[in-house]
């Protein structure tokens, strides 16, 4: 064969490849959720193995699976509070962390990064064995307890990054104009904080309600959606848990997908502008 | 982004201005350490108390008093050694395929993607899709997709790749393969984050010296997004050496396949044998925090957070 020819082939190979090997990995990243998407239809009795026919069934009676929608319930009260509870303190600890300068700050650093790198057994082992010892009760009050606290770090961390971001002389324009330091932070910092805050509680509450080892070693008998899951795996698990997953991933989808259009469209705007 | 969080680049912002007023920080400070000293670091505290408790006599199941049993971590690593071993093969194993799959994945988003910013985040959002979708469920999906009776087993059977007595689920292959799926995308996304912001005229001008691109990438591409690639694994092997949902028998796993993960759940909620559970818990971490000390170290990215 001549050399020409087959180099060239080679070339188009070259350049076909990474977009090739990206879509074979994401395609692998979403068989599972295909699969919880499309057995969410399954007309199937207690065991949602076996392909047995298409039905709109589950999605319209949701609740007819016991303790799905009471267990769902659990997860989002447990993901709001705990969400909001780590939002604040984490939040805190992020501004305090790069606008001052103080001397256990190294210390408090490993504090934070320790959560992040503790497995998350070793976590819900360490509370359960607290709770354990001061003879609390394990129920919603502990899960929220738990997630609250391995969200701290994350929210730190997302605060943090938007933190160092911001040009300090925005503020002191609003100190040069007068401003006092609680009006140059609530009407200038604080605002421009909230991408980075919003950002960080979407994450809590995603770490939150999709956590079972932690939560497992702390709910005593609450179930929240992840523990029902598990517990419903020894024996088969209800297609309506199908139905609530899909539709939590296609709200999440939806709400992350809107957000980089319109992001994408200011951009081009302000681009033009230019 | 959370997922860069064991390699913050050294500041890149101008530092701004010290401000005096310290009695501010410790407000702003005090509630989220508090809650991480009483929720946080006493757990731990009171793990290794655990760790040496004694049961009592005459007592019932899981009553335990304080004591100094060495004895506890001797039993439980005793006991447990194959355990131990598995769970940190198979992570180690689940971090080297997950960083497979993941850099050139993130590789073509963050740098090739790079003049269609929109279409770059919508195939981001593809990558942290699994993140929306429970777990669980997603590791039972895998479940019945390498059962007996579904689509994968019969196939292999046929091409004689599998035994005719052979399974998938609860092999080895089958929990190594659930954690690499589950961590991926917490690979990915540190590995993203640094090769979206590279200078990719540094591979360019490796090109210009008559670099091969192997070379260069090597050379430069490589070195270039190391914060991304220990990121990436420290965020792959950590979990994945302490999880036990891909290696329980619900799932993907079986008896041949119990981690420390496992051994630490079973003790500690079914036979409640809180000491050989706390026991376990306090020699997973300290393993853990050895070979990531040392493993940071070497990888020369020490600005943790």
């Amino acid at each position: 064969m001549p050399a020409g020819p087959r180099r060239r082939s080679r070339i188009r190979f070259r350049g076909l490849g990474l977009p090739i090997y990206t879509a074979l990995a994401l395609i692998f990243l979403l068989i599972p959720i295909a699969y919880t998407f499309v057995f969410s239809f399954n007309n199937s009795g207690k065991l949602n193995i076996a392909w047995q026919g298409f039905t709109l069934d589950k999605w319209t009676h949701v609740c007819d699976a016991q303790g799905v929608c009471e267990a769902f319930t659990n997860s989002i009260i447990v993901g709001v509070v705990a969400t909001v509870l780590a939002t604040a303190l984490g939040t805190a600890i992020a501004i305090a962390l790069v606008r001052y300068r103080f001397r256990a700050r190294s210390l408090i650093s490993l504090l934070l990064f320790l959560p992040m790198a503790t497995p998350e057994v070793v976590l819900g082992a360490g509370l359960a064995a607290q709770f354990l010892s001061l003879g609390v009760n394990k129920g919603l009050g502990t899960i929220i307890i738990a997630h609250t606290m391995f969200c701290i770090s994350f929210v730190v961390v997302t605060v943090k990054a938007r933190v160092s971001s911001l040009d300090p002389a925005l503020e002191e324009a609003g100190r040069d104009l007068y401003g006092s330091a609680a009006a140059v932070f609530w009407r200038i910092t604080f605002p421009l904080l909230v991408p980075g805050i919003a950002a960080a509680a979407l994450l809590s509450f995603a770490l939150s309600f999709d956590d079972f080892i932690i939560t497992n070693f702390n709910s005593g008998a609450v179930d929240t959606f992840p523990k029902f899951i598990y517990i419903a795996a020894a024996r088969g698990i209800p297609a309506e848990a199908n139905v609530i997953a899909s539709a939590v991933f296609i709200l999440a989808i939806v709400i992350v997908v809107v957000a980089q259009v319109t992001r994408a469209a200011r951009a081009k705007r302000l681009a033009r502008l230019h | 982004m959370a997922f860069t969080a064991f390699s913050t680049p050294t500041s890149t912002a101008a530092e701004p201005a010290v401000r005096k007023r310290s009695w501010i920080a410790l407000v702003l400070l005090l509630p989220g350490i508090l809650y991480l000293l009483l929720f946080f670091i006493a757990p731990l505290i009171s793990l290794i108390f655990t760790s040496f408790q004694q049961p009592v006599i005459d007592g019932d199941i899981g009553q335990y008093s304080a004591g100094f049993q060495w004895q506890n971590y001797t039993d439980a690593v005793g006991q447990y050694l194959p355990l131990i071993f598995r769970a940190f093969g198979y992570a180690i194993l689940a971090t080297v395929f997950a960083l497979v799959i993941s850099y050139p994945m993130a590789y073509f988003i963050g740098v090739k993607m790079r003049r269609w910013p929109l279409a770059q985040s919508l195939l981001l959002t593809l990558v942290i899709a699994p993140f929306f979708i429970s777990f669980l469920l997603r590791t039972l999906a895998w479940k019945q997709i390498f059962s007996d009776e579904g689509p994968v087993v019969p196939v292999l059977k046929a091409l004689s790749v599998l035994p005719t007595d052979g399974h998938i689920t609860g092999t080895p292959f089958a929990v190594v393969f659930g954690l690499t799926y589950n961590f991926i995308p917490f690979m990915t996304l540190p590995l993203y984050a640094v090769l979206e912001r590279m200078d990719v005229r540094y591979i360019e001008a490796g090109a210009d010296l008559y670099a091969s691109p192997w070379t260069t990438f090597r050379k430069v591409t490589i070195p270039l997004s190391m914060p991304g690639i220990v990121s990436g694994t420290l965020l792959t092997f950590i979990p994945a050496a302490g999880d036990y949902i891909n290696a329980s028998n619900d799932f993907l796993g079986s008896s041949q396949t119990s981690m420390v993960g496992n051994a630490i759940e079973a003790n500690f909620l079914v036979l409640q044998n809180y000491p050989i559970a706390a026991a376990l818990s306090i020699v997973l971490m300290a393993v853990i925090l050895i070979i990531v000390g040392i493993y940071v170290r070497r990888a020369g990215t020490e600005d943790l957070i």
